[in-house]
């Protein structure tokens, strides 16, 4: 994705169209430059830059494709002579219903059964960057904050403040604990906006956590549910990886949580899901928000319209998802290999002496370089984030773009290339981490 | 507990045009099933022209596949990861090459001043988020699409304010129309950052002429503000006068170098011209950097499917079928205004003169029991329950005169319109036994049969073009 310089603003734009809340101006998206300038190629580009910057799930496509070729009626809307017709006509906001259905089982075999969903629940979006936008201008007004655990998506900033006007206030979290969210970071978090007059309306998690790439256990989100009811405020929980989690059993839901208290004060709570991550399909916009809450849902719904999933594709994967031995076999086999990737990762880190966040989900791992910067802090993290970037060839995301509260750390991505690409990234680190070493002793000497 | 956007009112589902729907929901006609069940006119699909898009999918069949035309090389990795909100190239190109195409070429589109998003609604919503702060206002000509209230207004806080059209002169706008509609925002203290005009007009299904739209150039020029045309319905348009785009008018006043250009910006659609709402094909078209730079990350909230941007990127580049395609659609849309111009016709009832769309703007005012929005609703009631059909009333349209009905007529079978057009027929009867309407009825059916057979036909239906013209118009 190439970056736009905007000119000087022209005269008779909103306010929202030439600010910089978009974010598109951080280095996070400054390393995709870098890298669409020079992209590596096995073999017609071996010296160019790795990406490992974007969480795409690439490794388990020829799954899908065998689906593809043994359902050729799936991409050609079925076999009713007038399924073209009724499909290209279908723009209803609740969206097709053997898609909602569909939608509700993959959500409940991801969770290994341990949760039901009502499909008369699932609200159908663009992406879960729509869903959680649209989420976004439902449960706040423009000047209210939701709070959100560090270190968090990047693209947080965008999708829940730009055009909706609303504040995140950080919950900060410490590798002392492996970044766990507590009891006593929350209270901070919200007496923090209540000391600069801003309303909470709610708390936004990620689970398994983006960047960390790590499940919240259990009494946490319980922890965390306390937090919101005590608060009488809203939670999200954005569970986009949940079909990542290498072990089924260590990912709990929220919606197992609320599930095992009956659904009593569910309706502060929220889902936001997508096919992006688990599936590896996210040029295909399919995202949900799944809510416990009524009015939240009929209004998402109506809101919906501004970001609907086209037909074409909702009648695709209702296919696809409703193969419940397709989807019981796609997501066993993606979560071995996603663990297998990961191994890969951590094996090749530690050999060059890189210790990682111990993960047990996503596509990326947490890495810790803070032992190599100059001094703790973040303009020493982006010097190093810089020499990654244009000596070694390698394109990683800075702890900072991820308002990491502490400077060192790094988010790597290892699903969206081959094995091969993989070695070779490892290899390219291991090299930098042995100059640095024999650099330092020779300063030494 | 929630924010004040769900508890507003201004996603406008509680008006009249939606409570239609749910009563068709209710009790939907069907040929077999249930034929005297509420027949749907209020929704304004094309529903004409699918054999060919069908039969082009048989010949074509790698397009739905996820393969590359004549070979067996998937793609479908390719797509499944590609979410770049710069749009799929070869479907931008596609889409440019048709919007000129359906201007017959006289203007040229760069794809690079495309921005693709989920339909028409978001690329209005979209451009108002781009061009508008909360409390800044848009004009807009009455009557127009109800859905406006919603796509300009829920989320982005922004107004509309009226430019009051009338029958007197079909509805056409004139200078003194948007000078009292900018007068009225600086009354209510509204900052007017922009007019958005719908052209083919929804709900009238005529083109802007050219008068109107130099005026509406004049217009914001003057004003220093925005100007959008949504041509969503520009390649339903069946009769001349043919289709004049707002590109075409800056192009031939030499406006092309100028400040104006880049406060003009267009919002197109697949959704009307090649019937397919369930796609969510929209774009936005600007010649100003920011507002393309802007609207392009805005787009991320609602991307066009990319399977979606590969199958129309191959139709679209079909140039044989393409122009086949448009050409035929427009025949059949013309045949079908026909019936339904005849068929109301027979029934005493006459409609504004249009030359596009998939509907007429329908004169109901001589079957009000008042001559007030009450009596609208009234007779609207009486044609939703008696009648069976649903039909959009003008006042969701934000008419200002009572007694003017949207009545769609591409969405369903002739044999429907036909059935539909009986109705019509047998309840105005009714309703002229029952009220005493005879005088005036009488006089309409005798008019249109002296009309009938002295003069051409097409003169039926200009019934009221010929009154009096305002002092400000050419």
């Amino acid at each position: 994705m190439a970056i736009e310089i905007v000119q000087q603003p022209s005269v008779g734009l909103s306010k929202i169209a030439v600010s910089e809340t978009h974010g598109e101006d951080s280095p996070y998206f400054a390393g995709w430059k870098a890298y669409d300038e020079n992209p590596y190629h096995e073999t017609q580009n071996p010296s160019g830059v790795i990406q490992m910057g974007l969480a795409e799930n690439q490794v388990s496509f020829d799954l899908l494709e065998e689906y593809l070729e043994a359902n050729l009626e799936a991409a050609n809307w079925g076999k009713k002579v007038s399924g073209f017709r009724e499909n290209a006509l279908f723009q209803d906001y609740h969206g097709l219903q053997s898609f909602r259905k569909a939608m509700a089982s993959f959500m409940e075999q991801v969770r290994g059964g341990k949760a039901k969903f009502n499909p008369d629940r699932v609200v159908l979006t663009a992406g879960a960057t729509a869903a959680n936008e649209l989420l976004t201008f439902i449960l706040a007004d423009p000047g209210d904050a939701l709070l959100v655990p560090t270190p968090y998506y990047p693209g947080f900033d965008r999708d829940l403040r730009w055009r909706t006007g609303v504040q995140i206030v950080p919950i900060h979290c410490e590798s002392a604990n492996n970044f766990q969210i507590t009891p006593e970071a929350l209270e901070a978090a919200y007496d923090h906006a209540r000391s600069m007059n801003i309303k909470v309306r709610g708390v936004l998690i990620t689970n398994p956590s983006n960047p960390l790439g790590a499940t919240i256990q259990r009494k946490v989100l319980e922890e965390i549910l306390d937090f919101a009811t005590r608060k009488n405020i809203h939670l999200v929980s954005d569970e986009i990886y949940s079909g990542s989690a290498f072990y089924a059993d260590e990912f709990v839901s929220i919606a197992e949580v609320l599930e095992s208290r009956n659904y009593k004060d569910s309706e502060r709570c929220h889902i936001v899901y997508s096919l992006s991550k688990d599936l590896g399909l996210p040029g295909f916009r399919v995202g949900t928000v799944y809510s416990y809450n009524d009015q939240v849902v009929t209004t998402a719904r109506r809101m919906s319209s501004f970001t609907l999933i086209s037909s074409q594709t909702q009648f695709l994967l209702a296919s696809m998802l409703s193969d419940k031995e397709f989807t019981q076999k796609y997501i066993k086999i993606n979560r071995e290999r996603l663990k297998k990737r990961y191994e890969m990762i951590i094996n090749g880190l530690k050999k060059a002496g890189i210790e990682c966040l111990q993960g047990n989900a996503g596509l990326f791992c947490w890495m810790n370089l803070s032992p190599y910067l100059e001094d703790a802090t973040i303009e020493s993290e982006l010097a190093i984030w810089k020499t990654i970037m244009h000596e070694v060839k390698l394109n990683i995301s800075p702890g900072s773009s991820c308002h990491c509260s502490e400077p060192g750390w790094f988010r790597v991505c290892f699903a969206n290339m081959s094995e091969e690409t993989l070695e070779v990234a490892l290899s390219r680190i291991h090299e930098f981490i042995k100059r640095k070493q024999d650099r330092q002793v020779l300063c030494m000497m | 507990m929630l924010s004040t956007k769900v508890t507003c009112n201004s996603h406008g589902q509680d008006s009249s045009y939606f409570l239609g729907w749910e009563e068709y929901e209710k009790n939907p006609f069907d040929e077999v099933k249930n034929p005297n069940g509420i027949i749907q006119m209020g929704l304004a699909e094309n529903q004409l022209s699918f054999d060919l898009l069908e039969s082009w999918l048989q010949n074509n069949p790698h397009a739905s596949s996820f393969k590359k035309p004549n070979t067996n090389h998937s793609i479908f990795k390719e797509l499944a990861l590609f979410q770049d909100y710069h749009g799929l190239p070869a479907f931008k190109n596609a889409l440019v090459r048709f919007m000129s195409e359906i201007r017959g070429n006289t203007v040229t589109f760069d794809p690079n001043n495309l921005v693709l998003t989920a339909g028409a609604t978001s690329a209005n919503e979209t451009l108002m988020f781009c061009l508008a702060n909360p409390g800044d206002a848009f004009l807009i000509p009455t009557p127009y699409y109800p859905g406006f209230d919603r796509d300009l207004k829920w989320r982005t806080g922004a107004e509309i304010v009226p430019i009051q059209c009338s029958s007197l002169n079909g509805f056409r706008i004139t200078k003194s129309a948007l000078e009292e509609a900018y007068k009225q925002a600086e009354k209510q203290n509204l900052k007017v950052k922009g007019v958005l005009v719908t052209n083919p007009s929804n709900p009238l299904g005529t083109s802007l002429n050219l008068h109107e739209l130099d005026l509406l150039v004049d217009f914001v020029s003057d004003k220093n503000i925005h100007l959008v045309s949504d041509e969503i319905y520009s390649g339903t348009v069946f009769n001349s006068p043919s289709f004049i785009s707002i590109m075409d008018v800056l192009k031939n006043r030499n406006l092309m170098n100028t400040d104006v250009r880049k406060r003009v910006h267009i919002v197109y659609s697949l959704s009307k011209d090649l019937g397919l709402p369930g796609f969510r094909i929209g774009a936005i078209y600007s010649n100003d950097d920011c507002v393309v730079s802007a609207a392009t990350k805005m787009s991320s909230f609602g991307l066009v499917s990319s399977q979606t941007q590969y199958l129309l990127s191959e139709i679209l580049s079909d140039k044989t079928f393409t122009k086949t395609y448009l050409s035929e659609n427009r025949r059949r849309l013309k045949q079908r205004h026909e019936m339904l111009i005849k068929g109301l016709q027979k029934a005493g009832i006459r409609c504004l003169q249009s030359n596009a769309g998939l509907f007429c703007w329908v004169d109901m005012r001589h079957l009000l029991s008042s001559d007030t929005f009450e009596g609208e609703l009234e007779l609207w009631e009486k044609i939703v329950y008696e009648v069976g059909l649903n039909i959009s009333p003008g006042s969701s349209c934000h008419c200002s005169e009572p007694g003017w009905f949207r009545v769609c007529f591409a969405n369903m079978s002739e044999e429907t319109l036909i059935l539909a057009m009986q109705r019509v027929k047998s309840f105005v009867e009714s309703m002229v036994k029952k009220n005493n309407f005879q005088s005036r009825h009488q006089q309409l059916l005798n008019r249109n049969s002296r009309r009938t057979k002295s003069l051409p036909k097409w003169v039926f239906s200009l019934s009221f073009d010929q009154r009096e013209v305002g002092a400000d118009e050419r």
